[in-house]
């Protein structure tokens, strides 16, 4: 039998003013299973809990409600009062008789009486709960980084700094990302290597770290503390602990026809290579698309003159499985085709070329060697426009809707730069909007127009058509409102950017979620900006939005706090409030982990008895309470009605329906 | 039809006699020629009932869930309208595809001893399809109708004459999806005031005497124990305990099976009062054709319904009313 | 004042589902800023508005509501990601479902109210008892079977 002890507040005035907190005590008296009923002036006081207290050892109840004001206020308080005198917390529930009764209403009796209502209601539910205990979960003391960009790098650091291991996933041979491309960086103009790669090389020194570099995430299972992760290294020919980067191969090797993707395909590569000078790990790697031996069998030559010793044609793809606490996602970035942009003539035309291309070409180290020629014929380009927005802001469906944030800033840093290099050079800049908020950004873009004399035009770009040899741009100045053709040498598209298309793949790994643009989703757009909503999972980088570099290392320095937040913990409490499925009435149809924003039901095959000796085993759900979060949806998509919700359970809800409808 | 029929049991026989399948799934001769039954064959002798004739108007599909968990393959006969259920019972994971060898059959539509009963006819014995003249046989003589006048009435909105899955094929003849529009009569309803329709379904509804056999005959509706049944729901019904006890059960059936259901009409086809219940289901396919852009439950196995996906563009629930407003 | 008359003819009950992130604290904040709506009004905590299920609005009806209201954070706000797009799907459908066997379209209604919105919190409940307090009491869901209807 259950016995109910009831607790009417008055929070001074603030319900006794209104709600007659007397009547309702001794009018809930008379409700079958309840016990107890009192009130007292100020319940939430050390006294008031007390009294709680002293009540439920006295009277042995199974069950309280208190009346009294918003369980989103004192809730906390009262089940913690509940557990000092040795009731279950979670068999507390709250009438709210002050926000939702003696404030908003006027007239005594009226709210009285819709008091009395609600304390029945909760009566209703509290007599159908049960008790519930938190559960716990190890934490693994590991973190995964994917992606070894700057994102990848600086959360990784972070992370090891504060003493935690972590491992870096990168599928391509070094890390570094699109910022070891870049030549220099908007506001400073400061060199993107020199700042980029002594980090790479923290990290590879780093005790606490472990660069996986050409390797994947294959598989991941588990949840947050929990992370089952598998991992496949991609053979890369050469034996990473032996090779000493001397570089010998990549002079001898015969097949030096490779496009060099580090390069944007500007130049070639042998088959065997480094993918730049400072490529972290220093290992070479064999592209055995191109490699001849791999082609025909016959060659051999890198092998042959490697002192190291370090080649081996017959390397397979490896796996590695390992343990993880937490994820950090940093797959990055790349730029967008431009198949669906044929009148920028970017197929057609060698010199119609993106940002990230002139970055290769104005990089010392690219395939230039920094100085400034024409892809088609090598020479000096004295007129360059610029056209922005190419495919962003792009509502026409052939780009993206979104604005891609960084290429008004690097287009202001290349005209700047072709200015101070070669001032004979014209640049023209055709823009939609300029968009510089950001620290020393709007001063940055305004030298560009003031100093350097950087023409800016406000209009877009109809088409661009080659005509005896020049690049003939032809747009709209809305300022001065008239069409013009600016004959050109050279044409740079500030091309938009999507996430790095792997992402998909590592989304459904995680089961976190992903918008229609292939960014990853965060937990909550304002408040929980790095996590994601899968428990365990955090965004660092443009995989989660467009950003500049400066964004991206804060985001990946709060990933890293996160995580190490997350890892510092010895086990982490899980909310009882979860999904249960009832498996014996459960079909196993998979409707509900489609709306589960968490992935924290999973299926299993179970063997189950019919009687009479006979077994029959049926795929049935699975929740894993470490992760789901306690929303509901699960509960309403279940047909079958197997799936429910403790501490809200259809029952409990049902039964606070029928009460609170009676008049 | 009689040809279609050997091919059936031929290849029945062939399936049986090889240990391809443990068993088919067909219909049988019932009391009359007139009610073929659905039936599982797992002898060659047993397929000596075997029948496919014009009253075959059963969808199969639903026997499978518990029929193909006996070991071994199990055959079906579908016709296309069963194809698009069992598509949904494996996105369900309620059968699995390897167990399955699906034979997709010809049907012109099934056609309604009712109806033939109502224009005079009855103790049929034998139905002949000549293209659209359907000659019936009695006990009294010969009469012909065409094929519109005694179609059922889930075969004169025919959705789709395409089978959504299948292994092999016994087609003879062209078929051809129904004339009728299926939102006709939703549509009908809908142009209706709030009042007409209420006092309609407050009609057809108190003719319902909780039989079942709509839960019971639909795929979707394929729970191993549905929450009606189940004390513990809240909703579960005693007789008649309360007045409002049919309508819960009609609403709540159709709102657990929207998005699921693939409209084969086997709900108003069995239900013995004649209610017509596919247009509870029918309601729902239209607002979700509507609000979220065509979707046809069954078309594919994989991929989430209407009600277990979302767009975040999507309209109000109070946009539904908009432009109606008389 | 008026409420008092009105309440002598009839006065509708009123079945408020409030999500505990968003609108059951805009409650909280229109009680907090004494912003009143008349007490009929009556408010069920659920952890979001996808817990809802269509037999809660069904059952709150065949036991005596005259009106049922959902209330969700806004879309792309909900607490749990996309919890309150699944109730957008589920009310519209629901909703012109229920209004397809002829109950009046009025006594339902979904809310997006933010745990700011007191005043819309306020607003809308006091619009949703005018409504449904025009439409008189429920019958219709209550009595398909009634006798006389036979």
């Amino acid at each position: 039998m259950q016995r109910i002890g009831v607790f009417i507040c008055w929070c001074g005035s603030n319900i006794a003013a209104t709600v007659d907190v007397k009547k309702v005590a001794e009018t809930i008296k008379a409700e079958p299973g309840v016990v107890f009923s009192d009130n007292y002036q100020y319940m939430c006081s050390e006294n008031g809990q007390q009294l709680i207290k002293n009540a439920i050892k006295e009277h042995n109840l199974t069950g309280i409600v208190v009346g009294a004001c918003s369980p989103r206020m004192h809730e906390a308080t009262f089940r913690k009062a509940a557990e000092a005198a040795g009731l279950n917390p979670y068999m507390v529930e709250i009438a709210n008789i002050r926000e939702h009764c003696s404030w908003i209403h006027k007239d005594m009796d009226e709210a009285t009486e819709k008091a009395i209502v609600l304390v029945r209601t909760a009566i209703a539910k509290v007599k159908l709960n049960a008790p519930l205990t938190a559960g716990e979960s190890p934490v693994e003391k590991r973190a995964l980084v994917i992606g070894g960009g700057i994102a990848g790098i600086q959360a990784a650091l972070d992370i090891a700094d504060a003493g935690f291991q972590v491992d870096i996933v990168e599928k391509n041979a070094t890390i570094g990302g699109r910022m070891a491309q870049l030549d220099k960086t908007f506001p400073t103009l400061d060199c993107s290597a020199c700042i980029l790669t002594p980090k790479m090389v923290d990290c590879a020194q780093h005790e606490n770290i472990d660069i996986l570099s050409y390797s994947e995430v294959e598989e991941v299972k588990g949840f947050v503390g929990n992370f089952n992760v598998k991992i496949r290294r991609k053979a890369r020919f050469v034996d990473e602990t032996k090779c000493t980067g001397c570089k010998i191969c990549m002079e001898k090797c015969p097949s030096k026809k490779g496009l060099n993707e580090f390069n944007m395909n500007l130049d070639t590569r042998p088959a065997i290579h480094i993918p730049f000078a400072q490529a972290i790990p220093n290992v070479a790697v064999i592209d055995s698309t191109q490699c001849i031996k791999f082609k025909t069998g016959k060659c051999g030559i890198c092998q042959k003159f490697c002192e190291a010793g370090a080649i081996d044609y017959e390397q397979k793809d490896t796996f590695i499985e390992r343990k993880y606490g937490a994820i950090v996602v940093a797959t990055g970035f790349k730029p967008i085709a431009l198949d669906n942009f044929n009148e920028f003539g970017y197929a057609d035309n060698k010199d119609v070329i993106t940002s990230l291309e002139l970055e290769r070409l104005m990089n010392a180290a690219g395939p230039t060697n920094g100085v400034l020629l024409r892809p088609s014929d090598g020479e000096h380009p004295k007129v360059v426009t610029f056209i922005q927005c190419v495919g962003s802001r792009d509502t026409s469906g052939c780009g993206k809707p979104y604005c891609s944030k960084i290429c008004c800033m690097y287009t202001a840093k290349h005209a700047m730069m072709i200015r101070e290099k070669y001032p004979d050079t014209e640049v023209h800049v055709f823009y939609i909007d300029i968009r510089t908020p950001g620290k020393n950004y709007d001063e940055f873009y305004r030298r560009a127009v003031e100093q350097y004399d950087v023409d800016y035009i406000k209009g877009m770009v109809g088409k661009v058509y080659n005509e005896n040899g020049k690049l003939m741009v032809q747009g709209s100045n809305l300022i001065d409102n008239e069409q013009v053709t600016i004959a050109s040498d050279l044409v740079v598209l500030a091309t938009a950017i999507e996430p790095e298309p792997s992402v998909r793949k590592i989304a459904t790994l995680l089961t976190a979620s992903i918008d229609t643009n292939n960014f990853l989703t965060e937990s909550h757009a304002k408040l929980r900006p790095v996590e994601s909503p899968t428990a365990g999972v955090y965004l660092a980088g443009v995989c989660q939005g467009p950003k500049d570099i400066p964004e991206t290392v804060s985001q990946a320095s709060a990933c890293a706090a996160k995580v190490i937040g997350l890892l510092a913990k010895s086990k982490l409490k899980t909310n009882p409030c979860v999904a249960t499925p009832d498996e014996a009435m459960c079909n196993g149809c998979s409707q509900c982990a489609n709306v589960c924003a968490y992935g924290a039901i999973t299926y299993v095959e179970k063997e189950f008895r019919l009687g009479g000796g006979k077994t029959e085993v049926r795929r049935v759900a699975s929740v894993n309470p470490a992760v789901c979060q306690g929303c509901g949806a699960c509960t309403v998509t279940c047909p079958s009605g197997a799936m429910d919700l403790r501490g809200f359970s259809s029952k409990q809800i049902m039964s606070e329906v029928e009460a609170i409808c009676k008049k | 039809m009689r040809d279609i029929e050997l091919k059936m049991i031929e290849r029945a026989k062939a399936l049986l006699e090889s240990g391809e399948v443990a068993r088919v799934v067909g219909w049988k001769k019932g009391e009359f020629y007139f009610d073929p039954m659905p039936a599982v064959f797992e002898t060659v002798e047993e397929l000596n009932d075997f029948v496919y004739n014009s009253f075959c108007g059963a969808n199969l599909s639903k026997y499978l869930i518990k029929v193909s968990k006996n070991p071994g393959k199990t055959a079906i006969f579908l016709k296309p309208c069963d194809s698009f259920s069992l598509n949904q019972l494996f996105k369900e994971h309620r059968v699995i595809r390897e167990n399955i060898y699906v034979i997709a059959i010809e049907c012109q539509g099934k056609l309604s001893v009712e109806k033939m009963k109502k224009l005079g006819v009855s103790a049929i014995t034998e139905v002949n399809e000549n293209g659209e003249e359907i000659v019936v046989s009695s006990l009294y003589g010969e009469t012909k109708f065409s094929r519109d006048e005694v179609l059922l009435g889930k075969c004169e909105t025919c959705k789709s004459k395409v089978h959504q899955v299948k292994d092999e094929e016994i087609i003879l003849r062209e078929m051809q999806a129904g004339k009728k529009d299926r939102f006709e009569d939703v549509e009908k309803l809908e142009a209706m005031s709030e009042e007409e329709r209420f006092t309609f379904w407050r009609e057809q509804l108190s003719k319902c005497i909780r039989c079942n056999a709509c839960r019971n005959v639909c795929p979707a509706c394929s729970c191993m124990k549905c929450v009606f049944d189940n004390p513990a729901s809240g909703i579960a019904a005693k007789a008649n305990d309360d007045k409002f006890e049919e309508q819960l059960f009609h609403i709540i059936r159709a709102f657990h099976v929207a998005g699921r259901c693939t409209d084969c009409g086997e709900c108003s086809r069995v239900c013995p009062q004649g209610i017509p219940l596919h247009l509870l289901n029918r309601k729902f396919i239209k607002d979700i054709d509507g609000l979220y852009g065509e979707y046809q439950a069954g078309e594919t196995a994989e991929g989430k319904t209407p009600l277990t996906s979302y767009n975040e563009e999507d309209g109000e629930p109070s946009d539904v009313f908009k432009g109606e407003e008389k | 004042m008026q409420e008092v008359t009105e309440k002598k003819e009839f006065t509708p009950n009123i079945v408020a589902f409030c999500c505990n992130w968003c609108s059951y604290a805009g409650a909280d904040l229109a009680g907090s800023s004494r912003l009143t709506y008349p007490a009929n009004v009556k408010i069920i905590r659920v952890p979001c508005s996808c817990r809802v299920n269509p037999t809660f609005v069904l059952k709150a009806f065949q036991q005596g509501a005259d009106g049922v209201i959902l209330c969700g954070c806004h879309p792309g706000d909900c607490h749990y990601v996309t919890g309150n797009y699944y109730t957008r799907r589920r009310m519209a459908l629901l909703f012109s479902f229920l209004n397809y066997m002829g109950i009046e379209k009025e006594r339902t209604r979904v809310e997006w109210v933010s745990a700011a919105e007191g005043a819309k919190f306020s607003e809308v409940m006091n619009d949703f008892v005018k409504t449904v307090t025009a439409l008189g009491e429920n019958k219709r869901l209550t009595d398909l079977r009634v006798k006389e209807g036979k």
